[in-house]
């Protein structure tokens, strides 16, 4: 080409430098790809990786192509038979990092280095989509490290720098370039609706389920992210009235517990003693179910409220939600039975005989008296031998009587399943309620961190005269399971749950979590449109938000522009006292004409101002030795002149 | 006979100065600044910026902040080298030009003298086809060597030459024209065989004592004599120092190269030939003199006046 702009490249190899600082961005992006890729092929990428890095050491050059295409086709099969697909979430990554390593092996001239780096860059991102919080992204940030730097080494001619040095090149260019990445995060709109097909949730975390049995919930509570956080308008409540519920179980099938959602029917009746206004930011469960503290008064926006006052969500919780409501917590539920109150006596048949026997057993005993029978229950578990454990003795068929007259152990699914079965057996309507149960409170952040590890099962049971009662057996076995959380009661069985110390520092961490959720990974559209509330625009529409992108980023050029242009003068501190000198005489009217010797326009300043002629000639002769009797004038003698002339007094008194 | 698109250029620059970015020949020092660096994306930057785009799709379509925040930091970073590319060459200077010898068909060696009160990194000089990369550490100048290949004899303009650089990222590229106002001068070629000049009338009388081998006598110390010329042992006898004359009668007689000499033959060719005859005259060490029309340039030998002559010859119209 002839225009000057574009220029033949002789193609040459790289220097070891970029290949291996690509090399470790690649291995970056491996390491925090790792968790979601299978680990034997994440072994043999990493594998492929540190081969090919040995390789090139020995001998630069391209692998020859008779391996390369083999390990492409090997890649697309295992991709293909691990996944079933090639485009999902999870496979398209695990492709896109193949590809990746893949490229490192035909990488040897500048333009593949630099493909290298971009599809680097893309990787690191993929990363994000499985884990988007705070120290993910930090560390996710960190890989943009070597990936930059690799692009610096690759320029000629630079001045030698360390491995370490190198590395941390590129971080001013990062930080310079922080105050613009973060406005145009704020200001690049965001899509209401995705452009195409919504992202497929193919890793849904456990959370709570409609369906209880017991042994079920063991998974979830050695979990602990966090599953919500809670903050509450005046005191929160006390440690051992935090139960938030999701699902109220009816019926019983020998194995199971289930929820059965019915739309359409109205809530039930609730006399309100005691309120509490709360909000709550639940994490994604994809599901429908918003837990509440104790029984809501009312469904929040975009939810309604079922007849046992389970709230239920419009669409499935794909992302952090938040939302207020207030709950009673003196109350009287439902103290008037319809005429469906049967159901919460339903039994399976040809279940658990024993514990149907005892159940029939205590209603001869007491008689009429059902809070004596519910006592009777809690008084059995309380000193019949029964053991709080995570890891409970598997149970038969009749679960319930294997659970009370056998093992004797398991947890708050045993416990309230158990209590419910005998409540029915005695005649007594109740029913087994899911949650959560607990939970840190934060006292940094003014806020209540329940974990998913924090998830419990209760039981309601209805009497005469109260309505629905909320009874915890799993209380009267372990006493610290609700005062003072799920992981104090579980003792050295949770494998996360170490030390005190470490446990503390985690909780207090969460704050930190908390703010990124609600500053950047709960900054979505909706949020985006208020975000000028504060200054009484209250829907801020895309257009506006284009208007201020294109303000804020000219605004930025600006400011990068004058530091671009910024030249410092070399200061001449000589040149700035004699300015001083100038200016004193100027205000006398004796100005330095254009072109004017210092050596004359101070003589013709000595002539205009007789009274100071010695000491202006002083100054003259001074300023002439300094200037011109050195290279370079000794620094004490200059400000000895600089104090000189801020001494003189140019007024003239005489005149 | 040029292509097609240098011609179009040719014709741009000259009907569209300010859009060519056509810069007139200048005298040195040459600074960068505002008003002659330009800014272009490279190839890898149009592509890179191809990727981010893709890459903030994507985030808005999965609605994922973090990898947003991560693409606008790469973005942003991006952007910034743009500024930093185009800082690596505002206020760098050219401070001179020097230009070594060469004859002409050969290239000649240009050193640039580029000097800069901050370090830079990845500054690269392009001449025609050669290109030449360079770093400046902010304190010292930076001598920059290429080579400019050469046709015919006698000043020569320099081309002008292309500094840019693509520091940080490789994904913009600042550059400027260089053309400064110089000229070097290339030296005619040689023949390749031809007659030994006829000698001079008289050699014995060009025999004189030159400085030889052998020693010939003890004389007073001059100013610029060499220190281990002094004769130590002799001068502690002596008032003042005295030092060793050497002597070596001069074989070699003197030649008179004369323009006059080659009559009947192309002026390019006389040229030529003198050029071989002082190019064999500085073989052997010969001490010469050359006349040539409007210059006349007397009896001398060494490297500096073999250089006087050559280019005497390089000037001739």
């Amino acid at each position: 080409m002839s225009t000057g702009l574009a220029r033949r490249f002789t193609v040459t190899a790289v220097g070891q430098r970029s290949f291996d600082l690509l090399s470790l961005g690649m291995a970056f992006v491996l390491a925090v790809n790792a968790a979601h890729l299978p680990w034997w092929l994440g072994l043999a990428l990493a594998f492929a990786l540190g081969w090919r890095w040995w390789q090139r050491r020995q001998q630069a050059g391209r692998v020859p192509g008779w391996i390369k295409l083999p390990l492409l086709a090997l890649l697309t099969l295992a991709v293909i038979v691990q996944y079933g697909n090639l485009f999902g979430r999870a496979a398209g990554t695990a492709l896109a990092i193949g590809l990746l390593i893949l490229k490192l092996l035909e990488t040897e001239s500048p333009r593949d280095v630099r493909v290298g780096v971009g599809f680097t860059c893309f990787t690191l991102m993929t990363a994000l989509l499985f884990d988007q919080g705070m120290v993910s992204t930090a560390v996710v940030a960190l890989g943009l490290l070597p990936a930059l730097a690799t692009l610096r080494a690759l320029e000629p001619a630079q001045a030698p720098a360390s491995v370490p040095r190198s590395l941390l090149s590129p971080l001013a260019l990062l930080a310079a370039a922080l105050p613009l990445a973060l406005l145009a995060f704020l200001l690049v709109p965001r899509l209401s609706s995705p452009l195409w097909g919504a992202p497929s949730r193919d890793q849904a975390r456990s959370g709570l389920s409609d369906r209880m049995s017991p042994g079920g919930f063991t998974e979830l509570l050695t979990d602990d992210h966090p599953a919500m956080r809670v903050s509450f308008d005046g005191a929160p409540p006390p440690p051992d009235q935090r139960y938030f519920r999701a699902y109220v179980m009816a019926r019983y099938d020998g194995v199971s517990w289930s929820y059965r959602d019915v739309a359409n029917l109205p809530p039930a009746a609730l006399d309100v003693g005691q309120a509490v206004k709360y909000r709550i930011t639940l994490l994604p469960t994809h599901r429908h179910v918003l837990p509440t503290l104790d029984v809501p008064i009312q469904a929040p926006a975009d939810a309604s409220m079922r007849r046992d006052r389970v709230v239920m969500a419009a669409r499935p919780v794909d992302d952090a939600l938040t939302y207020a409501l207030s709950s009673a917590t003196q109350y009287q539920f439902e103290p008037q039975f319809d005429e469906h109150h049967r159901r919460w006596l339903q039994l399976p048949a040809g279940f658990n005989p024993r514990t149907l026997a005892l159940g029939q057993s205590w209603r001869q005993q007491y008689g009429t008296d059902d809070a004596a029978i519910v006592r009777a229950a809690l008084v059995l578990f309380h000193d019949g031998g029964f053991r709080y454990t995570l890891a409970p003795a598997p149970l038969g068929r009749n679960a319930m009587d294997d659970f009370l007259f056998d093992t004797r152990e398991g947890f708050c699914e045993h416990y309230s399943s158990a209590f419910t079965v005998l409540m029915r057996a005695a005649g007594i309507p109740a029913r087994v309620v899911t949650g959560y149960q607990g939970g840190y409170w934060n006292k940094l952040g003014d806020y209540l961190l329940v974990r998913n590890s924090d998830a419990h099962a209760w039981s309601e049971v209805w009497l005469a005269g109260r309505g629905w009662v909320r009874v915890d057996p799993t209380a009267a076995v372990r006493p610290e399971r609700v005062s003072l959380g799920a992981a104090a009661a579980a003792g050295g069985q949770l494998d996360w749950y170490h030390d005190d110390w470490l446990q503390g520092f985690r909780n207090r961490w969460d704050v930190v979590n908390r703010w990124w959720d609600q500053a950047v990974t709960g900054f979505d559209a909706l949020r985006q449109r208020s975000l000028l509330t504060p200054f009484g625009i209250r829907d801020t529409d895309t257009t506006t938000l284009g208007v201020l992108l294109a303000i804020g980023t000219t605004l930025f050029i600006a400011i990068g522009l004058a530091w671009a242009l910024l030249r410092r003068q070399s200061r001449d501190p000589l040149r700035e006292a004699l300015r001083e000198l100038e200016r004193k005489l100027a205000r006398q009217h004796i100005a330095r004409r254009v072109g004017e010797g210092p050596q004359h326009y101070l003589s013709r300043a000595a002539r205009a101002l007789p009274s100071k002629r010695e000491e202006l000639m002083a100054l003259t002769k001074r300023y002439l030795d300094l200037r011109y009797a050195h290279d370079e004038p000794p620094t004490e003698s200059v400000h000895a002149f600089r104090r000189a002339v801020r001494d003189f007094r140019a007024k003239n008194v005489v005149k | 006979m040029p292509g097609l698109p240098q011609r179009l250029q040719g014709w741009a620059e000259r009907r569209l100065p300010a859009l060519t970015r056509y810069r007139r020949p200048e005298g040195l020092p040459v600074e960068m600044h505002r008003r002659r660096i330009y800014i272009v994306p490279t190839g890898f930057g149009l592509g890179f910026s191809l990727l981010l785009l893709v890459m903030l799709v994507g985030a808005l379509n999965y609605s994922n902040n973090s990898a947003l925040l991560l693409t606008c930091l790469l973005g942003a970073a991006s952007a910034a080298s743009m500024l930093v590319a185009f800082r690596s060459l505002d206020g760098l200077r050219l401070e001179q030009v020097r230009a070594g010898h060469a004859i002409a068909g050969e290239s000649i060696e240009l050193a640039f003298t580029l000097q800069s009160s901050r370090p830079r990194n990845a500054i690269r000089l392009d001449l025609g086809d050669a290109s030449a990369s360079f770093a400046l550490d902010g304190h010292g100048a930076a001598l920059v060597k290429l080579a400019l290949p050469t046709e015919v004899r006698g000043w020569q303009a320099l081309p002008r030459m292309r500094l840019w650089s693509s520091w940080p990222l490789g994904m913009f590229r600042a550059w400027s024209w260089l053309h400064p106002a110089q000229s070097v001068l290339v030296w005619p070629r040689a023949e390749t065989a031809g007659p030994a000049p006829s000698a001079a009338a008289d050699d014995a009388r060009h025999m004189r004592l030159h400085r030889g081998e052998e020693l010939a006598a003890l004389r007073a110390y001059q100013a610029g004599d060499p220190q281990r010329h002094v004769a130590w042992k002799a001068s502690a006898r002596h008032d003042n120092l005295l030092v060793k004359d050497f002597e070596q009668p001069q074989t070699q007689p003197q030649w008179q190269l004369d323009w006059r000499q080659l009559r009947g033959m192309a002026d390019e060719a006389r040229i030529a030939r003198l050029a071989r005859w002082l190019n064999e005259a500085q073989q052997h060490r010969r001490s010469f003199s050359l006349w040539l029309p409007g210059n006349e340039i007397g009896n001398g030998s060494g490297a500096l006046h073999y250089a006087r002559c050559m280019d005497a010859l390089a000037c001739l119209p």
